[in-house]
Protein backbone atom coordinates (compact mmCIF):
# COMPACT_ATOMS: atom_id res chain seq x y z
CA UNK A 1 0.00 0.00 0.00
CA UNK A 2 2.72 2.10 0.84
CA UNK A 3 4.73 1.20 -2.16
CA UNK A 4 1.37 2.08 -4.32
CA UNK A 5 0.92 5.51 -2.36
CA UNK A 6 4.91 6.40 -3.36
CA UNK A 7 4.42 4.79 -7.66
CA UNK A 8 1.47 7.58 -7.30
CA UNK A 9 4.07 10.04 -5.94
CA UNK A 10 6.71 9.76 -8.08
CA UNK A 11 4.41 9.25 -11.25
CA UNK A 12 2.78 12.77 -10.53
CA UNK A 13 6.16 14.84 -9.38
CA UNK A 14 7.92 13.34 -13.06
CA UNK A 15 8.15 15.49 -15.72
CA UNK A 16 4.76 15.43 -17.62
CA UNK A 17 2.67 15.03 -13.90
CA UNK A 18 1.40 17.52 -14.18
CA UNK A 19 3.13 18.52 -10.83
CA UNK A 20 3.36 22.12 -10.10
CA UNK A 21 0.58 23.28 -12.72
CA UNK A 22 -2.25 23.70 -10.11
CA UNK A 23 0.25 26.17 -8.03
CA UNK A 24 0.25 28.19 -11.41
CA UNK A 25 -2.92 28.08 -11.98
CA UNK A 26 -3.25 29.12 -8.34
CA UNK A 27 -0.97 31.90 -8.32
CA UNK A 28 -2.33 33.00 -11.87
CA UNK A 29 -6.10 33.15 -10.92
CA UNK A 30 -4.98 35.19 -7.60
CA UNK A 31 -2.90 37.84 -9.82
CA UNK A 32 -6.13 38.10 -12.34
CA UNK A 33 -8.62 38.91 -9.45
CA UNK A 34 -6.59 42.01 -8.91
CA UNK A 35 -6.50 43.18 -12.42
CA UNK A 36 -10.45 42.82 -12.61
CA UNK A 37 -11.91 43.92 -9.50
CA UNK A 38 -9.06 46.91 -8.62
CA UNK A 39 -6.12 46.91 -6.25
CA UNK A 40 -7.36 49.10 -3.69
CA UNK A 41 -6.89 47.17 -0.11
CA UNK A 42 -10.24 47.30 0.89
CA UNK A 43 -11.58 46.27 -1.79
CA UNK A 44 -9.81 43.03 -1.91
CA UNK A 45 -9.56 42.31 1.08
CA UNK A 46 -12.98 41.43 2.36
CA UNK A 47 -12.94 39.36 -0.83
CA UNK A 48 -9.77 37.89 -0.23
CA UNK A 49 -11.02 34.47 1.91
CA UNK A 50 -13.46 33.35 -1.35
CA UNK A 51 -10.90 34.33 -3.96
CA UNK A 52 -8.08 32.23 -1.79
CA UNK A 53 -10.55 29.45 -1.75
CA UNK A 54 -12.09 29.41 -4.71
CA UNK A 55 -8.77 29.19 -6.50
CA UNK A 56 -7.57 26.73 -4.47
CA UNK A 57 -10.86 24.75 -5.46
CA UNK A 58 -10.09 25.43 -8.99
CA UNK A 59 -6.90 24.33 -8.89
CA UNK A 60 -7.87 21.34 -6.95
CA UNK A 61 -10.05 20.18 -10.54
CA UNK A 62 -7.12 20.86 -12.77
CA UNK A 63 -5.51 17.58 -12.13
CA UNK A 64 -8.48 14.94 -10.99
CA UNK A 65 -9.07 13.83 -13.92
CA UNK A 66 -5.35 12.26 -13.98
CA UNK A 67 -6.13 10.55 -10.59
CA UNK A 68 -7.51 7.40 -12.42
CA UNK A 69 -7.27 8.03 -16.25
CA UNK A 70 -3.63 7.35 -17.13
CA UNK A 71 -3.68 4.16 -15.19
CA UNK A 72 -6.96 2.80 -16.51
CA UNK A 73 -5.69 3.85 -20.44
CA UNK A 74 -2.55 1.42 -19.56
CA UNK A 75 -4.62 -1.49 -17.86
CA UNK A 76 -2.86 -1.02 -14.54
CA UNK A 77 -6.07 -0.32 -12.71
CA UNK A 78 -7.20 -3.75 -13.58
CA UNK A 79 -4.60 -5.04 -12.37
CA UNK A 80 -5.30 -2.88 -8.50
CA UNK A 81 -8.98 -3.94 -9.06
CA UNK A 82 -7.77 -7.52 -8.94
CA UNK A 83 -5.03 -6.94 -6.27
CA UNK A 84 -5.07 -8.59 -2.76
CA UNK A 85 -5.51 -4.40 -1.15
CA UNK A 86 -9.03 -3.74 -1.83
CA UNK A 87 -9.94 -1.54 -4.29
CA UNK A 88 -11.81 1.49 -1.77
CA UNK A 89 -8.57 1.13 0.04
CA UNK A 90 -6.75 2.06 -3.85
CA UNK A 91 -8.57 4.74 -4.40
CA UNK A 92 -8.36 6.54 -1.02
CA UNK A 93 -4.59 6.18 -1.17
CA UNK A 94 -4.95 7.46 -5.44
CA UNK A 95 -6.79 10.73 -3.19
CA UNK A 96 -4.31 11.08 -0.67
CA UNK A 97 -1.61 10.81 -3.15
CA UNK A 98 -3.77 13.68 -5.40
CA UNK A 99 -4.09 15.58 -1.87
CA UNK A 100 0.07 15.26 -0.93
CA UNK A 101 0.21 16.80 -4.68
CA UNK A 102 -2.21 19.70 -5.02
CA UNK A 103 -3.76 20.10 -2.07
CA UNK A 104 -0.94 20.69 0.65
CA UNK A 105 1.47 22.34 -1.82
CA UNK A 106 -1.44 24.85 -2.31
CA UNK A 107 -2.16 25.21 1.48
CA UNK A 108 1.48 26.08 1.66
CA UNK A 109 1.70 28.85 -0.78
CA UNK A 110 -1.82 29.81 0.27
CA UNK A 111 -0.57 32.89 2.68
CA UNK A 112 1.71 34.11 0.15
CA UNK A 113 -1.14 34.20 -2.16
CA UNK A 114 -2.68 36.01 0.62
CA UNK A 115 -0.21 38.76 0.77
CA UNK A 116 -0.90 39.86 -2.78
CA UNK A 117 -4.98 40.02 -2.03
CA UNK A 118 -4.25 42.28 1.54
CA UNK A 119 -5.65 39.34 3.66
CA UNK A 120 -5.83 40.53 7.22
CA UNK A 121 -3.24 39.65 9.21
CA UNK A 122 -5.45 37.97 11.53
CA UNK A 123 -6.18 35.39 8.71
CA UNK A 124 -3.30 33.53 7.74
CA UNK A 125 -3.35 31.01 10.47
CA UNK A 126 -6.98 30.29 9.69
CA UNK A 127 -6.19 30.22 6.07
CA UNK A 128 -3.68 27.74 6.85
CA UNK A 129 -6.07 25.40 8.74
CA UNK A 130 -8.88 25.55 6.98
CA UNK A 131 -7.60 24.62 4.08
CA UNK A 132 -5.16 22.21 5.88
CA UNK A 133 -8.68 20.31 6.83
CA UNK A 134 -10.83 21.10 4.07
CA UNK A 135 -8.43 20.10 0.85
CA UNK A 136 -8.68 16.35 1.84
CA UNK A 137 -12.54 16.49 1.56
CA UNK A 138 -11.35 18.49 -2.04
CA UNK A 139 -9.38 15.52 -3.07
CA UNK A 140 -11.41 12.79 -2.10
CA UNK A 141 -14.89 14.30 -3.82
CA UNK A 142 -12.53 14.48 -6.89
CA UNK A 143 -11.60 11.08 -6.69
CA UNK A 144 -15.31 9.94 -6.74
CA UNK A 145 -15.68 12.08 -9.76
CA UNK A 146 -12.80 10.74 -11.48
CA UNK A 147 -14.46 7.41 -10.62
CA UNK A 148 -17.36 7.94 -12.25
CA UNK A 149 -15.76 9.28 -15.52
CA UNK A 150 -13.01 7.76 -15.90
CA UNK A 151 -14.23 5.69 -19.10
CA UNK A 152 -14.93 8.43 -20.62
CA UNK A 153 -13.05 9.85 -24.10
CA UNK A 154 -13.48 13.62 -23.22
CA UNK A 155 -14.60 13.31 -19.56
CA UNK A 156 -12.44 16.29 -18.44
CA UNK A 157 -15.60 18.77 -18.84
CA UNK A 158 -17.89 16.48 -17.57
CA UNK A 159 -15.73 15.66 -14.27
CA UNK A 160 -15.72 19.60 -13.26
CA UNK A 161 -19.88 19.86 -14.26
CA UNK A 162 -20.10 16.79 -11.47
CA UNK A 163 -17.76 17.77 -9.11
CA UNK A 164 -18.25 21.50 -8.16
CA UNK A 165 -21.79 21.04 -6.98
CA UNK A 166 -20.25 18.43 -4.58
CA UNK A 167 -17.62 21.19 -3.46
CA UNK A 168 -20.49 23.64 -2.50
CA UNK A 169 -20.29 22.49 1.56
CA UNK A 170 -16.32 22.43 1.53
CA UNK A 171 -16.22 25.90 0.04
CA UNK A 172 -19.29 27.44 2.35
CA UNK A 173 -17.62 26.53 5.79
CA UNK A 174 -13.65 26.90 4.36
CA UNK A 175 -14.32 30.31 3.73
CA UNK A 176 -16.51 31.26 6.56
CA UNK A 177 -13.50 29.57 8.85
CA UNK A 178 -10.91 32.25 7.23
CA UNK A 179 -13.79 35.09 7.17
CA UNK A 180 -14.17 34.75 11.09
CA UNK A 181 -10.96 34.25 11.47
CA UNK A 182 -9.89 37.61 9.88
CA UNK A 183 -12.75 39.53 11.83
CA UNK A 184 -11.67 37.94 14.71
CA UNK A 185 -14.99 35.95 15.74
CA UNK A 186 -15.01 32.33 16.69
CA UNK A 187 -14.02 29.79 13.90
CA UNK A 188 -15.06 26.74 15.94
CA UNK A 189 -18.11 25.77 14.80
CA UNK A 190 -17.28 26.21 10.38
CA UNK A 191 -14.10 24.62 11.70
CA UNK A 192 -15.91 21.73 13.06
CA UNK A 193 -18.10 21.54 10.11
CA UNK A 194 -15.69 21.34 7.65
CA UNK A 195 -13.42 18.83 9.84
CA UNK A 196 -17.08 16.32 9.45
CA UNK A 197 -17.14 17.06 5.58
CA UNK A 198 -13.45 15.71 5.09
CA UNK A 199 -13.71 13.19 7.42
CA UNK A 200 -16.99 11.90 6.05
CA UNK A 201 -15.98 12.26 2.60
CA UNK A 202 -12.70 9.90 3.60
CA UNK A 203 -15.08 7.48 4.78
CA UNK A 204 -17.80 6.91 2.62
CA UNK A 205 -16.79 7.55 -0.47
CA UNK A 206 -13.71 5.65 -1.30
CA UNK A 207 -16.86 3.10 -1.10
CA UNK A 208 -18.63 4.79 -3.75
CA UNK A 209 -15.54 5.56 -6.02
CA UNK A 210 -14.87 1.96 -6.08
CA UNK A 211 -18.21 0.94 -6.93
CA UNK A 212 -18.45 3.49 -9.84
CA UNK A 213 -14.49 1.97 -10.30
CA UNK A 214 -15.94 -1.70 -11.13
CA UNK A 215 -18.89 -0.81 -13.30
CA UNK A 216 -15.92 1.06 -15.24
CA UNK A 217 -13.89 -1.82 -15.69
CA UNK A 218 -16.57 -4.16 -16.57
CA UNK B 1 -54.21 -7.71 -9.21
CA UNK B 2 -50.95 -8.12 -9.05
CA UNK B 3 -49.41 -9.94 -6.37
CA UNK B 4 -46.57 -7.98 -6.13
CA UNK B 5 -45.40 -4.47 -6.84
CA UNK B 6 -42.41 -6.19 -8.48
CA UNK B 7 -44.58 -7.19 -10.93
CA UNK B 8 -44.79 -4.19 -12.60
CA UNK B 9 -40.49 -3.84 -12.97
CA UNK B 10 -41.49 -6.48 -15.87
CA UNK B 11 -41.09 -4.13 -18.82
CA UNK B 12 -43.80 -5.68 -20.63
CA UNK B 13 -46.13 -6.03 -17.51
CA UNK B 14 -45.40 -2.33 -16.98
CA UNK B 15 -46.16 -1.19 -20.98
CA UNK B 16 -49.48 -3.41 -20.64
CA UNK B 17 -50.25 -1.26 -16.95
CA UNK B 18 -49.20 2.39 -17.78
CA UNK B 19 -50.60 2.21 -21.35
CA UNK B 20 -54.11 2.05 -19.45
CA UNK B 21 -52.97 4.27 -16.56
CA UNK B 22 -51.29 6.74 -18.99
CA UNK B 23 -54.78 8.66 -20.69
CA UNK B 24 -56.40 8.50 -16.85
CA UNK B 25 -53.21 10.46 -15.25
CA UNK B 26 -53.00 12.95 -17.97
CA UNK B 27 -55.95 13.85 -18.13
CA UNK B 28 -57.08 14.06 -14.67
CA UNK B 29 -53.32 16.05 -14.11
CA UNK B 30 -54.92 18.36 -17.17
CA UNK B 31 -58.14 18.96 -15.24
CA UNK B 32 -56.83 19.06 -12.24
CA UNK B 33 -53.67 21.47 -12.97
CA UNK B 34 -56.57 23.84 -14.51
CA UNK B 35 -58.78 23.86 -11.32
CA UNK B 36 -55.72 24.41 -9.32
CA UNK B 37 -54.60 27.61 -11.19
CA UNK B 38 -58.01 29.08 -12.48
CA UNK B 39 -59.68 28.94 -8.77
CA UNK B 40 -56.53 30.37 -7.50
CA UNK B 41 -55.49 32.96 -10.32
CA UNK B 42 -59.39 33.99 -10.33
CA UNK B 43 -61.76 33.22 -7.20
CA UNK B 44 -59.08 34.34 -4.61
CA UNK B 45 -59.01 37.57 -3.02
CA UNK B 46 -56.02 39.82 -3.55
CA UNK B 47 -53.46 39.59 -0.27
CA UNK B 48 -53.82 43.07 1.21
CA UNK B 49 -50.02 43.49 1.14
CA UNK B 50 -48.88 41.76 -2.44
CA UNK B 51 -51.88 42.71 -3.98
CA UNK B 52 -51.74 40.51 -7.29
CA UNK B 53 -49.07 39.29 -7.08
CA UNK B 54 -49.27 36.48 -4.20
CA UNK B 55 -51.09 34.83 -6.91
CA UNK B 56 -47.43 33.79 -8.74
CA UNK B 57 -47.90 31.30 -5.30
CA UNK B 58 -50.05 28.70 -7.08
CA UNK B 59 -47.13 28.18 -9.45
CA UNK B 60 -44.07 28.70 -7.49
CA UNK B 61 -44.72 26.53 -4.45
CA UNK B 62 -46.18 23.78 -6.61
CA UNK B 63 -43.10 23.73 -8.98
CA UNK B 64 -40.56 23.99 -5.97
CA UNK B 65 -42.48 20.88 -4.45
CA UNK B 66 -42.30 18.72 -7.51
CA UNK B 67 -38.40 20.26 -7.86
CA UNK B 68 -37.58 18.62 -4.93
CA UNK B 69 -40.08 15.46 -4.61
CA UNK B 70 -38.60 15.15 -8.42
CA UNK B 71 -35.24 13.88 -6.87
CA UNK B 72 -36.28 12.08 -3.78
CA UNK B 73 -37.93 9.75 -6.24
CA UNK B 74 -34.82 9.91 -8.72
CA UNK B 75 -33.00 8.60 -5.41
CA UNK B 76 -35.53 5.83 -4.78
CA UNK B 77 -35.62 4.78 -8.42
CA UNK B 78 -31.11 4.42 -8.31
CA UNK B 79 -31.69 2.54 -4.95
CA UNK B 80 -34.17 -0.03 -6.97
CA UNK B 81 -31.98 -0.40 -9.69
CA UNK B 82 -28.99 -0.62 -7.50
CA UNK B 83 -30.18 -3.06 -5.02
CA UNK B 84 -32.83 -5.14 -7.08
CA UNK B 85 -31.87 -4.43 -10.83
CA UNK B 86 -34.86 -3.74 -12.30
CA UNK B 87 -34.22 -1.62 -15.46
CA UNK B 88 -37.83 -0.16 -15.36
CA UNK B 89 -36.92 1.40 -12.09
CA UNK B 90 -33.52 2.80 -14.18
CA UNK B 91 -35.30 4.08 -16.40
CA UNK B 92 -37.72 5.91 -14.32
CA UNK B 93 -34.68 8.00 -12.75
CA UNK B 94 -33.54 8.85 -15.75
CA UNK B 95 -37.06 10.47 -16.90
CA UNK B 96 -37.76 12.36 -13.41
CA UNK B 97 -34.28 14.23 -14.36
CA UNK B 98 -35.78 16.33 -16.91
CA UNK B 99 -39.07 17.10 -15.30
CA UNK B 100 -37.23 17.67 -12.51
CA UNK B 101 -35.13 20.54 -13.86
CA UNK B 102 -37.68 22.25 -15.96
CA UNK B 103 -39.87 22.01 -12.12
CA UNK B 104 -36.76 23.88 -10.98
CA UNK B 105 -36.07 26.25 -13.46
CA UNK B 106 -39.81 27.29 -12.93
CA UNK B 107 -39.55 27.59 -9.58
CA UNK B 108 -36.28 29.84 -10.21
CA UNK B 109 -38.25 32.00 -12.85
CA UNK B 110 -41.34 32.67 -11.04
CA UNK B 111 -39.46 33.47 -8.13
CA UNK B 112 -37.74 36.13 -10.19
CA UNK B 113 -41.04 37.27 -10.94
CA UNK B 114 -42.64 37.36 -7.98
CA UNK B 115 -39.26 38.68 -5.91
CA UNK B 116 -38.98 41.66 -8.35
CA UNK B 117 -42.16 43.50 -6.73
CA UNK B 118 -41.94 42.14 -3.61
CA UNK B 119 -38.40 42.48 -2.74
CA UNK B 120 -36.86 44.55 -5.10
CA UNK B 121 -35.01 42.42 -6.48
CA UNK B 122 -35.10 39.18 -9.50
CA UNK B 123 -32.49 37.31 -8.00
CA UNK B 124 -30.74 37.49 -4.20
CA UNK B 125 -27.89 35.04 -2.75
CA UNK B 126 -31.11 33.94 -0.28
CA UNK B 127 -30.76 30.42 1.30
CA UNK B 128 -33.31 28.87 -0.91
CA UNK B 129 -32.66 30.52 -4.04
CA UNK B 130 -29.07 29.66 -3.96
CA UNK B 131 -29.91 26.11 -2.62
CA UNK B 132 -32.10 25.70 -5.74
CA UNK B 133 -29.56 27.18 -8.01
CA UNK B 134 -27.37 24.62 -6.52
CA UNK B 135 -30.04 21.93 -7.20
CA UNK B 136 -30.28 23.09 -10.85
CA UNK B 137 -26.67 22.27 -11.06
CA UNK B 138 -27.08 19.02 -9.40
CA UNK B 139 -30.06 18.02 -12.28
CA UNK B 140 -27.69 18.91 -15.08
CA UNK B 141 -24.35 16.88 -13.87
CA UNK B 142 -27.11 14.04 -13.55
CA UNK B 143 -28.26 14.39 -16.70
CA UNK B 144 -24.69 15.06 -18.25
CA UNK B 145 -23.43 11.82 -17.00
CA UNK B 146 -26.73 10.15 -18.49
CA UNK B 147 -26.04 11.72 -21.76
CA UNK B 148 -21.96 10.83 -21.88
CA UNK B 149 -22.06 7.27 -21.53
CA UNK B 150 -23.42 4.84 -24.04
CA UNK B 151 -23.95 1.43 -22.57
CA UNK B 152 -27.30 1.94 -20.55
CA UNK B 153 -26.00 -0.81 -18.07
CA UNK B 154 -23.06 1.12 -17.07
CA UNK B 155 -24.66 4.19 -17.24
CA UNK B 156 -27.87 3.60 -14.83
CA UNK B 157 -25.08 2.36 -12.41
CA UNK B 158 -22.63 5.19 -12.50
CA UNK B 159 -25.91 7.54 -12.73
CA UNK B 160 -27.21 5.73 -9.43
CA UNK B 161 -24.19 5.92 -7.42
CA UNK B 162 -23.98 9.55 -8.56
CA UNK B 163 -27.13 10.33 -7.30
CA UNK B 164 -27.09 8.38 -4.12
CA UNK B 165 -24.10 10.22 -3.31
CA UNK B 166 -25.24 13.67 -4.71
CA UNK B 167 -28.56 13.43 -2.53
CA UNK B 168 -26.07 13.20 0.19
CA UNK B 169 -24.33 16.61 -0.97
CA UNK B 170 -27.43 18.52 -2.20
CA UNK B 171 -28.88 17.76 1.77
CA UNK B 172 -25.65 19.34 2.95
CA UNK B 173 -25.43 22.19 0.79
CA UNK B 174 -28.92 23.47 2.06
CA UNK B 175 -27.88 23.32 5.43
CA UNK B 176 -24.52 24.60 4.05
CA UNK B 177 -26.16 27.98 2.32
CA UNK B 178 -28.56 28.70 5.47
CA UNK B 179 -25.28 28.85 7.44
CA UNK B 180 -24.15 31.25 5.06
CA UNK B 181 -26.15 33.88 4.13
CA UNK B 182 -29.53 35.29 5.93
CA UNK B 183 -32.78 34.79 4.11
CA UNK B 184 -35.99 37.00 2.90
CA UNK B 185 -38.24 33.81 2.58
CA UNK B 186 -41.07 33.28 5.03
CA UNK B 187 -40.78 30.36 7.26
CA UNK B 188 -42.84 27.68 6.59
CA UNK B 189 -46.41 28.50 5.04
CA UNK B 190 -48.15 25.45 5.23
CA UNK B 191 -46.92 24.46 8.09
CA UNK B 192 -49.66 22.17 10.49
CA UNK B 193 -49.50 24.65 13.18
CA UNK B 194 -52.56 27.25 12.54
CA UNK B 195 -51.68 30.67 12.83
CA UNK B 196 -48.50 30.33 10.90
CA UNK B 197 -50.08 29.16 7.67
CA UNK B 198 -52.19 30.49 5.08
CA UNK B 199 -55.25 31.17 5.41
CA UNK B 200 -57.38 28.79 4.16
CA UNK B 201 -58.99 30.46 0.71
CA UNK B 202 -55.61 30.49 -0.53
CA UNK B 203 -54.24 26.85 1.08
CA UNK B 204 -57.12 25.34 -0.79
CA UNK B 205 -56.46 25.86 -4.39
CA UNK B 206 -52.68 25.84 -3.50
CA UNK B 207 -52.99 21.73 -2.84
CA UNK B 208 -55.15 21.61 -5.83
CA UNK B 209 -52.46 23.27 -7.50
CA UNK B 210 -50.11 20.81 -6.19
CA UNK B 211 -52.06 17.67 -6.89
CA UNK B 212 -52.29 18.88 -10.52
CA UNK B 213 -48.41 19.08 -10.41
CA UNK B 214 -48.19 16.13 -8.97
CA UNK B 215 -49.92 14.23 -11.64
CA UNK B 216 -48.31 16.29 -14.30
CA UNK B 217 -44.77 14.88 -13.50
CA UNK B 218 -46.57 11.27 -12.58
CA UNK B 219 -47.89 11.59 -16.46
CA UNK B 220 -44.39 12.68 -17.86
CA UNK B 221 -42.30 9.96 -15.97
CA UNK B 222 -44.41 7.61 -17.83
CA UNK B 223 -44.46 8.66 -20.93
CA UNK B 224 -40.58 9.00 -20.77
CA UNK B 225 -39.86 5.05 -19.28
CA UNK B 226 -42.87 3.94 -22.26
CA UNK B 227 -40.41 5.96 -25.26
CA UNK B 228 -37.49 4.71 -23.41
CA UNK B 229 -38.42 0.87 -23.21
CA UNK B 230 -39.72 1.35 -27.09
CA UNK B 231 -36.27 2.82 -27.70
CA UNK B 232 -34.89 -0.05 -26.56
CA UNK B 233 -36.80 -2.66 -27.93
CA UNK B 234 -35.99 -0.73 -31.36
CA UNK B 235 -32.26 -0.96 -30.61
CA UNK B 236 -32.70 -4.62 -30.06
CA UNK B 237 -34.80 -5.25 -33.18
CA UNK B 238 -31.92 -3.08 -35.33
CA UNK B 239 -29.25 -5.40 -33.71
CA UNK B 240 -30.63 -8.45 -34.34
CA UNK B 241 -31.07 -7.63 -37.75
CA UNK B 242 -27.87 -6.68 -38.11
CA UNK B 243 -26.63 -10.11 -36.91
CA UNK B 244 -28.95 -11.82 -39.28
Amino acid sequence: MIALLVRDLRIATRAGGGFGLGLAFFLILVVLVPLGVGPEADRLAPIAPGILWVGALLACLLSLDRIFALDYEDGSLDILATAPVPLEAVVALKALAHWITTGLPLTLAAPVLGVLMHLPREGYAWLVLSLAVGTPALSMIGAFGAALTVGLRRGGLLLSLLVLPLYVPTLIYGTEVVRRGAEGLATATPLLLLGGITAGAAGLLPFAAAAALRVNLR
Amino acid sequence: MASSMWEYANPTRFMQVSGRLLPWVAGAALVVTAAGLIWGFFFTPDDFRQGATVKIVFVHVPAAMMAINAWVMMLVASLIWIVRRHHVSALAAKAAAPVGVTMTAIALISGGIWGQPMWGTWWAWDPRLTAFLILFLFYLGYMALWAALDDPDTAADLTGVLCLVGSVFALMSRYAVNFWSQGLHQGASLSVQPGERMDIVFRMPLYVSMTGFGLIFVALVLIGVRTEIRARRMRALVMRERMA
